[in-house]
Order: structure tokens, then C-alpha cells, then sequence
């Protein structure tokens, strides 16, 4: 009854349709960054989307069509700093991080001024979504599925041992780039429903998630996708019935999901 | 090139940015050696991996490889990084991914390379861990994942860079076991740069020692009676 009255909102249909398609994208991606030590990355990207979104907005482009691009080219800025070891790279990113969130602002207040939208953009909005938004997100989306399935074993190879991939042979810096290109898209397509400020969880949580219950790569690899789909679909609906926004509902469950895991996997080990 | 020769050194210098570590090196790796590469630490024996493995360019001189090394077929054993201790993983999982080299443009394991991957195993005697997870094993254990999968990317040569760093001095002596026998039954190529010189010197033919610029290349015997083999001969006395 109350699925029924939340899904015959067009909005929410556009909402969960998106929404199941970026996290699923996001936890797939999350679990090879995690294990990369690249969390950081998503964080870092997100800022950047936030600042690109704002000035989209700014000078009246498309959003997607303006900040695909440009998180894109800062996805390939960030992976050079993470993997440069005589940098400061946790450093680097998050000083990167805060400018680009801080230009956003900045742009933001100088035009439409601080209304509601900083406040959409910052933590997400079901409103966000237009269907063309929608047909695009489910284009992208199903790329990355696809990418991430064909090349599931190289990136398996290459978050488990960089240095043995490329004495072998394998492309090492084409796959971390693929890698990184297939994560800007998703934090592009979910930040405007998830937010800044919480999109990076989508991709991280899943993946601590079911790293604390599996102990094969490609049941982790299953498990975080279906955590993030559930986890997304409890929390669309919480949060339609509580009226919280979406991305914070979300993130919260993700987070209650990932101490039961905590809690399952230390009474296993006892 | 000589039929049975894999890999060869001619004249080359190594090094970072124009500064050499070592210079005009000779050395040639045959089908069924067993060289041993030691030396300090700093004075360049990762760089000589590295360069052996195509992964970074001489600063002088040519490395000549055969075609199979050129297109990836080295059995590899790299230093374990902080990242995979507590990797999700079946060994299983780690051992197939030996084969992505043979694979090029397809994106899936065939079935022969899962078989041969279980034999490998069996090999090692690791075939009971297969479902286990890479992070629950002991040191000993991970380092005979790690062999395994090399030798799934391997041809005729394994390149082992210090493979008994962290292990306890038995799960050491298996190793040693395990590669000799590699060695003389399999006529499988060792190269392994090595800190334990005792126990690498029992099997080892070649030794390359490198100090500071100077290299001493011979046979374990030769090696033993120069100055730096005499030296280590004293310090073991």
C-alpha cells in the first residue's frame, strides 16, 4: 500500500530507478578502490562535482553535460596524486577537495545566492532527477555494469598486486584509469539525489560492508552490490515516509547494515 | 642469441636519472639456473628486477629477452605489500589471476587454465587452501599462493624478489625445498635477490653480488672464494 502510494509519484519512480542503478555502479567500483586504498578518490571527486554543478548552474549549461567532463579530467588529476608517493596525497586530495567545494559556494552565492539549491547539492534532493537525467544515468550505468563485468578479472589482478600485473604485462595505469573515469561517472550521476557531501559513502560502505562478511573477492564483489541496492531502496522508502532527505536516509542505513556486519563477523570469528 | 639462453645482461648500467648503481653488467640467465642476486641494501638489486623485467629501461647497454619473456610469461614473486595482508580473496582466486598475461583481449579464464591452475596448486601442496581466504594464512602459506601463481605466468623462468622476508626460518627452508625442486625437476629458471645468503648459496649455481658500482659474477664456488664471498665465509665463522 505504502509501496504502491510512493511509486505512483513519477519522482520517486525516477528516484529509485536511478538511485538502484548508481548504487549498484558505486559498490561495484567501491570494492577495488577501498582494497586500493582510494576512498579517498571518491571523496575527492565528489567535492570536485559539487564545485563543477555549481558553476554549471552559474552560466546556465546542462549540469551532467558540463561536470562529466570535467570530474572525468579530475579523476585522472587525482589518481596521479594518489599513486605519486613523494607527494602527500591524503594531503593533496583533501586540499583539493575543499577548493573546489569552496569555488562552488563562492560561485553559488555570487548568482542565485545562498538558497535552497546549495543546500540540494550539498545533500541531495529526490526532486533532482529529470527524466532525461534518468535516461542518461541509466545509459551510463549500464556501461560501467558492463565495463565492470569484462574487465572484472584485471581488476581483480590489479587491486590485489600492481607490481606482478605489470611484469606480465597488463596495462596497469589503463585499468586504474578505467577505474577512476567508471567512479566520476557514477558520483556525477548520484550527487544530485545522494549529495556531496554523502555520495563517497555509497561507494565506501557497501564495500566494508561485505568485506566484513565474505572471504572470496567476487562473493565481496556480490554482496556489496546487493547491500547497496537493498540499503538504497530501504532508505528511498524511509525517507519518503519520515519526509528525511534521501541521501542522509540512505547513508544511515548503510551505516546500521555495516555494524551488523561488525557485530556478525566478530561473533563468527568467536 | 644461444638457443638455451632467456635473458642476458650485455654492458648495462642501471640506475635513476642518469646516476648509475651499476655499470656494464654482463650476466646471462640459461634454461634450468639458479641465480642468486645479493648485496646491500640500496645498492640496486630491485633496480636490476625491474629492469630485467622490462619495467623500466637501462641507462646503457641492451637486455635481451625471448620472445615468451617479452610477452609477459614470467613467473613473478613480488614483495608482499601492506594492502594484501588483509585482502578478500580465495587463494584459488589469486592463483588463476597468474594467467591474465596469456589472456590478451579475452575477458574470461578458460577451462584448461582453471585445471592448470588447481595442478600448480597441487604442486605447492596448497591445493587444500583453495577456498580459503588469502588474509587467514600464514606467511609460509601466502608466499606458496603467490609461487603458485607465478608459476601460472610462467614459462621457464620465475623471478623471486626476496621470497623469505617475514617468514619464520622453517616456513624459509620449505621455500628453498620447494624452489630446488622446482629447479631440478621442472627445469624452471630461478633468479632471487636474497638477504639469506647461507641458505640461498646451498642451491644456488650463479651468484651476482652487488656492492657500490662493483659486481662480482660467477658460480657459487667462484663466489665463495672472492673477496666479498670471503668476507661473508668470516662473518659466518
Amino acid at each position: 500500500m505504502i509501496l504502491t502510494q510512493m511509486l505512483s509519484y513519477p519522482f520517486m519512480q525516477r528516484a529509485l530507478l536511478a538511485g538502484v542503478l548508481v548504487s549498484l555502479c558505486a559498490a561495484l567500483l567501491g570494492v577495488p578502490l577501498v582494497l586500493k586504498r582510494y576512498s579517498m578518490i571518491g571523496d575527492g571527486l565528489s567535492h570536485v562535482s559539487f564545485g563543477a554543478l555549481a558553476i554549471a548552474v552559474a552560466l546556465g549549461f546542462t549540469p551532467l553535460y558540463f561536470s562529466i567532463p570535467v570530474v572525468i579530467v579530475s579523476a585522472f588529476f587525482l589518481l596521479r596524486i594518489a599513486e605519486n608517493s613523494r607527494i602527500n596525497s591524503d594531503a593533496a586530495i583533501a586540499v583539493m577537495s575543499a577548493s573546489a567545494l569552496a569555488v562552488g559556494i563562492v560561485v553559488i552565492s555570487l548568482t542565485t545566492g545562498m538558497t535552497t539549491d546549495v543546500d540540494n547539492y550539498m545533500f541531495g534532493s529526490v526532486l533532482a532527477m529529470s527524466s532525461s537525467d534518468v535516461v542518461l544515468s541509466a545509459g551510463l550505468s549500464a556501461a560501467v555494469l558492463v565495463l565492470f563485468v569484462l574487465f572484472y578479472h584485471k581488476l581483480f589482478a590489479i587491486t590485489f598486486d600492481e607490481s606482478f600485473s605489470r611484469a606480465t604485462g597488463l596495462r596497469v595505469d589503463l585499468y586504474n584509469t578505467l577505474l577512476s573515469v567508471l567512479t566520476a561517472l557514477t558520483i556525477v550521476l548520484g550527487m544530485r539525489m545522494m549529495g556531496a557531501m554523502l555520495i563517497s559513502s555509497l561507494i565506501i560502505f557497501p564495500a566494508l560492508t561485505a568485506m566484513r562478511l565474505f572471504r572470496s573477492f567476487r562473493a565481496v564483489v556480490l554482496c556489496a552490490g546487493v547491500s547497496s541496492v537493498l540499503c538504497f531502496c530501504v532508505g528511498l522508502t524511509a525517507s519518503f515516509l519520515l519526509s528525511t532527505p534521501v541521501g542522509a536516509s540512505v547513508v544511515i542505513v548503510n551505516l546500521t547494515v555495516f555494524l551488523l556486519s561488525c557485530l556478525l563477523g566478530l561473533i563468527r570469528t568467536r | 642469441m644461444e638457443s638455451t639462453e632467456l635473458l642476458a645482461c650485455r654492458d648495462v648500467s642501471l640506475g635513476y636519472e642518469g646516476q648509475p648503481l651499476i655499470e656494464h653488467l654482463n650476466l646471462s640467465v640459461q634454461v634450468g639456473d639458479y641465480l642468486c642476486v645479493v648485496g646491500e641494501n640500496g645498492s640496486g638489486k630491485s633496480t636490476l628486477i625491474k629492469c630485467l623485467l622490462g619495467l623500466m629501461p637501462p641507462l646503457k647497454g641492451e637486455i635481451v629477452r625471448v620472445p615468451e619473456l617479452r610477452r609477459g610469461a614470467i613467473g613473478y614473486l613480488p614483495q608482499q605489500t601492506r594492502a594484501q595482508k588483509d585482502f578478500p580473496a580465495t587463494a584459488y582466486e589469486v592463483v588463476l589471476s597468474g594467467y591474465l598475461n596469456a589472456n590478451g583481449l579475452r575477458f574470461f579464464y578458460s577451462p584448461a587454465q582453471k585445471s592448470a591452475a588447481l595442478m600448480n596448486m597441487g604442486k605447492l601442496g596448497i591445493l587444500e587452501l583453495r577456498d580459503k581466504c588469502y588474509r587467514q594464512l600464514s606467511g609460509g602459506q601466502q608466499q606458496r599462493v603467490l609461487l603458485a601463481r607465478a608459476l601460472c605466468a610462467a614459462g621457464r623462468l620465475l623471478i623471486l624478489d626476496e621470497p623469505v622476508t617475514g617468514l619464520d626460518p622453517a616456513a624459509a627452508l620449505d621455500l628453498y625445498k620447494t624452489l630446488s625442486y622446482l629447479n631440478t625437476k621442472e627445469g624452471m629458471a630461478v633468479v632471487m635477490v636474497t638477504h639469506d645468503l647461507g641458505s640461498a648459496l646451498k642451491s644456488a649455481r650463479t651468484v651476482l653480488h652487488i656492492d657500490h658500482r662493483a659486481w662480482f659474477y660467477g658460480t657459487a664456488e667462484e663466489y665463495l672464494r672472492s673477496p666479498a664471498g670471503c668476507r661473508f665465509r668470516e662473518a659466518q665463522a
